[in-house]
């Protein structure tokens, strides 16, 4: 896609996200998702909610999905401890699809110590939970990634994750 | 009134609406299937909690079909957050109805903090929602369930769970049927 490297980080992703036909999405904010979160909110084709914990986002996810929505939840990798249970015993359980695009904190760069635990922790416990996911070394792998990545989400019925760590998001 | 009742006056309204209709983790969901195994419902095995963000979510994915979610006081209690995102949201075919026993009744009625000095109406209240509406006894929440197809109730029941059998189906038939259900155009019947 020409252009693709004019883009920022987070118009990378949000063509990821139009591409992909996401039409509904859910988000707990992060300094990283301080661009894309406003882009969504200003899409009038994209419903967007707003919500007080990344497990409550899954449940709205899981009802909107069942409404015939393609849901995405935006969050900070923080957010996948607060949501374990309800990744397995909603989605998992009925086989529900669902995409997180996780910024990933407590990486290369971080400057708040907190972060650090769960930022290690985030792999191994995607990989615990079964939960694809998809690490983009670029802007424009990142909007294909995404496209695949909710193919995936639908076509095996479970939660995948698009983990975009600190260095994505200082880009050029 | 006990917990059982409530969920047939829920079901009659839900039946004359043809509302899409979520119930809550537990005993509810199987006092639900007994009291009427319809497409409409969508039993939540497990998620504690999610119960009222599920039914928001359909609420606004599916704008032109009524939707009504039927939570707990133990459940509320644990994603109270949801009462101001729905608030927020505010989406006028989404009715939310608490059965407020004070106890989590599906684990040994264990007390809950609506037992002492929680009021989740008030909660409701405070988290910014405008129509919530309280009832006390079976009458009451007929009315209530009469003259409102959204906002939030808050029915306050005994504790006690109805002698009702488990539900046999697997989860992917309970998802699948619901979703059948939820594609039909505006609730076609
Ligand atoms: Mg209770």
């Amino acid at each position: 896609m020409s252009g693709q490297n004019e883009l920022t980080p987070p118009e990378a992703v949000y063509l990821g996200i139009k591409n992909a036909g996401i039409d509904f999405i859910v988000s707990v904010p992060c300094i990283n998702l301080r661009e894309l979160i406003p882009m969504i909110g200003a899409d009038p084709d994209i419903i967007h909610v707003p919500v007080t914990r990344e497990e409550e986002g899954v449940g709205v996810c899981a009802g909107a999905f069942m409404g015939g929505k393609r849901p995405a939840m935006l969050m900070q990798n923080s957010g996948l401890g607060n949501s374990i249970n309800s990744l397995a015993s909603l989605n998992r359980l009925y086989g529900i699809p669902l995409l997180m695009i996780m910024s990933h904190r407590g990486v290369e760069g971080e400057p708040i110590c907190a972060q650090i635990p769960m930022g290690q922790l985030t792999v191994p416990l995607l990989d615990t939970l079964c939960i694809p996911y998809f690490l983009p070394d670029s802007k424009q792998e990142a909007t294909e990634m995404i496209f695949k990545a909710v193919e995936t989400a639908f076509d095996k019925k479970k939660p995948v994750a698009l983990l975009l760590p600190i260095s994505f998001w200082r880009q050029s | 009134m006990k917990r059982m009742d409530a969920i047939s006056e829920i079901v009659k309204k839900a039946t004359n609406i043809n509302a899409l209709l979520v119930s809550n983790i537990g005993v509810p969901c199987k006092e639900l299937h007994q009291a009427c195994d319809t497409p409409n419902n969508f039993y939540m095995l497990g998620s504690m909690g999610l119960a009222s963000s599920i039914g928001l979510g359909l609420a606004l994915a599916l704008s032109d079909r009524k939707v009504i979610a039927i939570d707990g006081d133990g459940s509320v209690l644990m994603n109270m957050g949801s009462l101001a995102t729905i608030a927020w949201q505010a989406p006028d075919n989404y009715l939310l109805v608490v059965v407020d026993n004070g106890a989590y009744g599906s684990t040994g009625n264990q007390p809950t903090a609506t037992s002492q000095q929680a009021d989740l109406a008030q909660v409701a209240k405070g988290a910014g929602n405008i129509k919530v509406y309280e009832a006390g006894t079976k009458e009451r929440l007929r009315q209530i369930l009469q003259e409102t197809d959204d906002g939030i109730i808050v029915v306050r029941v005994l504790p006690g769970n109805a002698d009702v059998p488990n539900i046999q189906m697997s989860p992917e038939d309970i998802l699948e049927r619901f979703m059948a259900e939820a594609s039909r155009p505006s609730g076609s019947v």
